[in-house]
């Protein structure tokens, strides 16, 4: 049976070459391997093997052709004794065109009604409290869920014997044993490669970087690795475990230790970003954290560990992912900030009372998902915004924020939305210059001042 | 590379031999399909065939039980197959249709099955050795005896997270082998010319692990040294290291037009070393199978991989709501 040889694709680009030259003539035998023309592609040029048998029956496209087509057939193959059928050469594309899928309609343009908004208690009314810092709410929850459930495990850098650099992980090694307390080596793209792994095989593990700086050597795996195979395997294995570590600038120990990785991690599609403020978020959002079927990245903050709040006592108490909290409400304009930026946006909201200007407090609590509704329902009532970050300015949450409101609430507004962040600057050492680099609250009130026209 | 007589011949049954040569077989005839296709214009993008290592992954395949993992480099089509995949699911993958192991979202270099425990095929080079160092470790935390075959080549084998991994491997005992498939070119740089320390499996030594060269292109002699590799790592011995001088016949990827070596070298090399071929000798010359009885078999594969091709191109897109699912668990 007579086969048609086809102008092939060699390249992931290629629509279309150059039959540069033949090395076979009619008549000649060809087995599969045989080199039978060179082609040039638009990268380079191409030795073309013959896949089947036969006899060169008809070359139909001579050498030296440009902008032959891919799939055109360009010579015919015969079996010995056959002729060449006379339409050789007639056929259409051999390409089968894929069966065709519907196009779903064009999402309608999202209606600018008042979102519903859920602002239930994070707990019951009553619940008894006590007073803990970060630091302590942080362990409590890793404790808990190691106790609960046998496949969490921490590894990290000094996470044992040491005791938690930061002394997050106190204690832990006595309760659980260096199986589930593992101290690792220096490397950090070894380790979360290892646990991305460990993950994928069925546990569920928590990785410390000693400071999200350091995450950085280990990026590839948090995004490649953990945050893309779910999708990769059509929902067959995905990666259940926690990135955390103390995240943003701490105190005076200059540009390559103090960054803000809030906006780079909220961007991927297939991670959770949490970035908590309180001690009661750190705890109810850790656990949640940990029980999650996906990669959680969980961005501390080293000046808030040491700080006390109040946090309810109860068995079992977790914060769900994507609820904001409205701190402190208010009718004049809407401040959005989360984890350290609190301190700036609740500062001058307390300010800003002092003045008059009655401000709704908003954190976030968790970047991805993000809680957009209770920030639209906001604006519908304050007409203006303000973000607080501690990050850089350029692709900013504050800047996702913006846009997202313009698009949803632009009828609302009576203001251009402000965003204060830090300033676009790697981190100085000096002290003056680093308190100048970060967001101040005294930018927080300039700007609320700005949008409501005091 | 000296040309090495495989010891275990003596030992090798008739069916073995014919497993062996029927797994290769497939890998060969699928990876050729997979070139024609891809030459269609039916499977885009990065397509990385694995004509003339089939020899590695099938001799090691054969050193494994129920419960054991692999992962591998975007280099897969022959894992894939010869640890139990089916043809078809593989094909429509590099065609991105519905029907593929990844319903079409994955594509040639990410590919998956849980059920097969094929924990990728992954775009990153030296990726997926620390991965599957770790996939070992889940294996030890839970007691098991299973072990990990966390295969790379010898581009990847100079990537710092190899290293990394060397060392945490060896410090934890982890149940992992890894398998350097050194086909010699890493895309168009030859070993010579990336390093000095060309004794790849050697390194291991700086970190306490045991490891050995292995001709790659002999089936028995990869089975031989796998079940070496095997014995140690269930025993709890921890890591090993197996470098197998293997040959790729193709380019890096279809868009190579591997200048970087002669015709020559590559037709020497598929002359006299071929790993299909040497196991259709011993058959033969062994009495153990007639030319019939192989070209039975080639029939076979032939069937097989021609069905996949179909699969492949009739099987449809996914529907374009898979573009929001397997984002989040």
């Amino acid at each position: 049976m007579a086969t048609e040889i086809l102008m092939p694709a060699l390249s992931p680009t290629m629509e279309e070459g150059t039959l540069a030259k033949w090395l076979k003539k009619e008549g000649d035998t060809i087995s599969a391997g045989d080199i039978i023309a060179e082609i040039e592609t638009d990268k380079a040029t191409m030795e073309f093997e013959a896949v089947d048998e036969g006899i060169m029956g008809k070359i139909l496209i001579a050498e030296g052709t440009e902008n032959v087509k891919v799939n055109t057939p360009i010579a015919v193959l015969v079996e010995d004794g056959e002729e060449v059928p006379a339409d050789a050469g007639q056929s259409a594309p051999a390409a089968e065109a894929a069966p065709a899928v519907a196009a779903a309609p064009a999402p309608a343009a999202a209606a600018p009604a008042a979102p519903k908004v859920d602002q239930s208690p994070d707990w019951p009314e009553g619940t008894p409290m006590k007073t803990q810092t970060v630091r302590e709410a942080l362990r409590d929850a890793m404790a808990e869920e190691m106790r609960r459930d046998p496949d969490v495990f921490l590894m990290g850098e000094e996470v044992g014997e040491y005791q938690g650099a930061y002394k997050i992980s106190q204690g832990m090694l006595d309760e659980f044993g260096s199986k589930r307390v593992i101290d690792t080596p220096i490397t950090e793209h070894g380790f979360a490669g290892i646990a991305t792994g460990a993950a994928f095989g069925g546990l569920k593990p928590i990785v410390e970087f000693m400071t999200f700086n350091f995450a950085m050597q280990a990026i590839d795996h948090i995004i490649n690795s953990a945050a893309k195979t779910l999708y990769m395997s059509g929902g067959q294995m995905g990666a259940p475990m926690v990135f955390r570590g103390p995240n943003g600038a701490a105190a005076r120990v200059g540009a390559q230790h103090s960054q803000d990785y809030a906006a780079w991690y909220a961007q991927i599609p297939g991670l959770k970003v949490v970035m908590p403020y309180s001690a009661a978020d750190y705890k109810g959002l850790m656990k949640q954290a940990i029980r999650d079927p996906n990669p959680v990245i969980f961005l501390e903050n080293e000046i808030l560990y040491g700080k006390s709040f109040e946090v309810p006592v109860l068995d079992d108490f977790t914060i769900p992912f994507g609820k904001a909290k409205v701190c402190r409400s208010g009718n004049d304009v809407t401040i959005v900030s989360f984890g350290i930026g609190m301190t700036y946006a609740l500062e001058a909201a307390e300010k800003l009372a002092e003045d008059g200007i009655d401000a709704e407090v908003i954190d976030l609590r968790t970047l991805r998902p993000l809680d957009y509704d209770t920030v639209i329902a906001s604006v519908m009532k304050t007409n203006r915004m303000v973000t607080v970050e501690e990050g850089w300015p350029v692709g900013s949450i504050g800047n996702h924020l913006s846009a997202y409101v313009m698009t949803h609430a632009f009828d609302y507004l009576d203001a251009p939305v402000l965003n204060c962040t830090g300033k676009d600057v790697p981190m100085p050492y000096a002290a003056n210059l680093e308190k100048h680099a970060l967001v101040t609250t005294a930018e927080v009130i300039d700007a609320v001042k700005q949008v409501t026209y005091r | 590379m000296a040309a090495r007589k495989p010891a275990a011949q003596a030992n090798v049954s008739k069916e073995e031999l014919l497993s062996y040569y029927r797994d290769m077989l497939l890998i060969r005839r699928f990876e050729e399909k997979a070139g024609q296709l891809y030459g269609m214009g039916l499977i885009g993008g990065f397509c990385h065939l694995y004509i003339g290592q089939e020899a590695v992954v099938v001799g090691l395949e054969a050193c494994t039980k129920e419960g054991d993992k692999r992962v591998t480099s975007y280099r897969d089509h022959g894992h894939m197959l010869a640890c139990g995949m089916d043809a078809n699911g593989v094909m429509a993958e590099l065609t991105g249709r519905e029907g593929g192991y990844s319903k079409g979202k994955g594509g040639s270099m990410h590919m998956f099955s849980k059920e097969k425990h094929f924990y990728g095929g992954h775009g990153i080079v030296g990726a997926q050795v620390p991965l599957g160092a770790g996939l070992a470790f889940s294996d030890k935390y839970r007691g098991n005896d299973n072990v990990t075959f966390a295969y790379f080549g010898d581009g990847a084998a100079n990537q710092g997270q190899v290293y990394e991994t060397y060392n945490m491997a060896e410090l934890w005992d982890l149940p992992v082998i890894f398998v350097i498939e050194n086909n010699q070119y890493a895309m168009g740089t030859s070993v010579a010319r990336s390093t000095k320390s060309t004794s790849l499996y050697g390194r291991g030594e700086a970190y306490g692990i045991k490891g050995e060269e292995v001709d790659g292109m002999s089936v028995l002699a990869v089975k031989e040294a796998g079940e070496r590799a095997v014995a140690h790592c269930r025993a709890g011995k921890g890591p090993y290291i197996l470098e197998v001088k293997t040959y790729r016949y193709r380019g890096h990827s279809m868009s190579d037009p591997a200048k970087y070596r002669t015709r020559e070298e590559v037709q020497k090399m598929r002359e006299e070393r071929d790993p299909i071929e040497q196991i259709r000798a011993m058959l033969l010359t062994g009495s153990h199978a007639s030319e019939d009885d192989l070209k039975k078999i080639d029939k076979e594969i032939k069937d097989i991989v021609n069905e996949s091709a179909e699969f492949a191109k009739t099987s449809p897109e996914p529907a374009l709501d898979e573009l929001w699912t397997d984002i989040y668990a």
